[in-house]
């Protein structure tokens, strides 16, 4: 399964955008989204990919990019805390 | 003292999907009450209800927007875009501190949560969509109509069942009245067409089975009543102080003069004489209006028999001879009982009939009920001078709201 181009289809369906509008580099300011579309954004992966995110991880994603990582790391199963740790300091994008 | 006056109109509901052809179908008598269309309803006793027709949502909204609108808040926003459209108000920045929203929900948004639990329940998800809440709450019609319009004053939201709307609206009155606010959205929203909410309504058996021509089903004050009729929609006025109305040259539909409000402290669904009396006199008192200068009353009329015939007793307890004089009839026996919309709906028919001087009727009457003996309009709409008009509303847990519109010369 391509992680990437998976996340790209999601986002751009939930946003209501041509998906060529989004890409890998992309973040949600730029895609202007603000933090409950952030949590619909997740809700929409983990019903795609079976899965949880933890909110220590989802409070720190900031575009796509991060999306995509934190997704494969969750998928490999491997630790997420370096990637919250990775994130850390940074103002969250689902503070409400 | 402040007055307050009415300078936009909005509807969007079953009998009509703007103010003017609302009162036309009401004018004419024609009910809006079919079959249920928004669920398969094949298995319920009641299958009938007044629902908004063809509504389509992408018709007026963008699908982004949608996304985080339940109907009930659609309905909400449709009717203050068109309260606010009839008003020609223009807001300054600066004002819109001093304009407010105050809405009425009985249910909130019911159908989010009947689809979110039937995901839950029946179809096992372990998570429910994380728009679930900012949808479901009573207030987000209340937020959603303060956002499109830019008001940051005072704004809440009212739920007192069937109630709510004109409670909503008489806070909005007194907000201006008492100088909190110069202008205010004020009105109701309501969607409680789902599969949940019918069969929690079927069970109270309260609700006309409509067998036969479903438009037929709604039949307040007539002693072969079968029940209400759950309808839906939403009701929207702008109400303005005077002053500020006059300055800009706005067209005034007529004025709240007088809200009256009320608890039966009795039971949770059996109404009283006392309580809903006490609330049409303070509506009286407070606009000093003499019960003689009364000339049409909008009555709550839901069509049960409990309800058609204490409405009779208060009103003869209030106004003791010159109730044979009043006219009184039942909207709802045409847009359904609309719930938390419902009072808000009616006000707005209230104020068209006291500005035009036709009062609309109470349909489907066929059967005079001795228990029920003034003058319900029945079926023919009526050219009548109104100088003063009530629109009560008697709620379920026995919270009264009573609005007094004055014809403004």
């Amino acid at each position: 399964m391509d992680v990437e181009q998976k996340v790209i289809e999601i986002i751009a369906r939930e946003q209501h955008l041509d998906a060529s509008k989004v890409n890998i580099d992309s973040t949600f300011a730029e895609l202007g989204i603000d933090s409950l579309d952030g949590v619909n954004i997740l809700f929409a992966l983990e019903e795609e990919f079976k899965l949880d995110i933890p909110d220590s991880v989802a409070q720190n994603m900031r575009g796509v990019r991060q999306v995509v990582d934190a997704l494969t790391r969750v998928l490999e199963g491997k630790d997420v805390a370096d990637l919250v740790a990775m994130a850390k300091g940074e103002p969250t994008a689902a503070s409400r | 003292m402040r007055r307050v006056v009415i300078t936009g109109l909005g509807v969007f509901a079953s009998s009509g999907k703007d103010a003017e052809s609302f009162f036309q179908n009401l004018v004419q008598g024609r009910s809006a009450v079919r079959h249920i269309t928004q669920f398969d309803a094949s298995s319920l006793s009641v299958q009938i209800a007044a629902e908004v027709p063809d509504y389509e949502p992408c018709a007026y909204f963008p699908v982004k927007r949608l996304d985080l609108l339940d109907r009930f808040s659609q309905f909400g926003l449709l009717a203050a875009a068109e309260a606010m459209k009839s008003s020609g108000l223009e807001l300054r920045d600066e004002e819109r501190p001093r304009f407010g929203v105050v809405t009425g929900s009985g249910m909130g948004g019911a159908t989010t949560f009947d689809t979110g639990y039937f995901n839950l329940y029946a179809n096992k998800a372990t998570r429910l969509h994380p728009f679930t809440i900012p949808k479901i709450m009573h207030n987000a019609a209340t937020s959603q109509i303060c956002m499109e319009f830019g008001a940051q004053g005072p704004s809440l939201t009212t739920a007192t069942a069937c109630s709510s709307s004109g409670h909503a609206i008489g806070e909005a009155f007194h907000l201006i009245k008492f100088g909190m606010a110069d202008m205010m959205l004020a009105g109701g929203s309501e969607a409680p067409i789902t599969y949940g909410m019918i069969r929690s309504w079927e069970s109270v058996r309260v609700l006309a089975i409509g067998n036969g021509d479903p438009s037929r089903a709604c039949r307040p004050f007539s002693a072969d009543r079968e029940g209400l009729v759950m309808g839906e929609g939403a009701g929207m006025i702008l109400l303005e102080e005077l002053e500020h109305a006059k300055q800009r040259g706005a067209r005034i539909y007529g004025e709240i003069a007088g809200f009256g409000m009320s608890s039966d402290a009795n039971h949770i669904t059996q109404p009283s004489v006392q309580g809903p009396a006490r609330a049409i006199r303070m509506a009286l008192e407070e606009a000093a209006v003499d019960p003689n200068e009364v000339d049409y009353i909008n009555a709550h009329g839901t069509g049960t028999r409990l309800n058609d015939v204490t409405e009779t007793q208060v009103i003869k307890e209030v106004f003791k001879e010159h109730a044979r004089e009043l006219a009184i009839s039942s909207t709802k026996s045409m847009h359904g009982h609309t719930m938390g919309a419902t009072g808000a709906i009616e006000l707005i028919a209230t104020v068209q009939a006291t500005e035009r001087g036709v009062v609309p009727p109470t349909a489907n009457y066929t059967t005079p009920d001795p228990e029920c003996d003034l003058d319900y309009v029945p079926n023919q709409s009526r050219e009548k001078k109104i100088r003063v008009a009530l629109s009560n509303s008697f709620a379920f847990g026995g919270l009264n709201a009573v609005l007094l519109v004055r014809r403004f010369e």
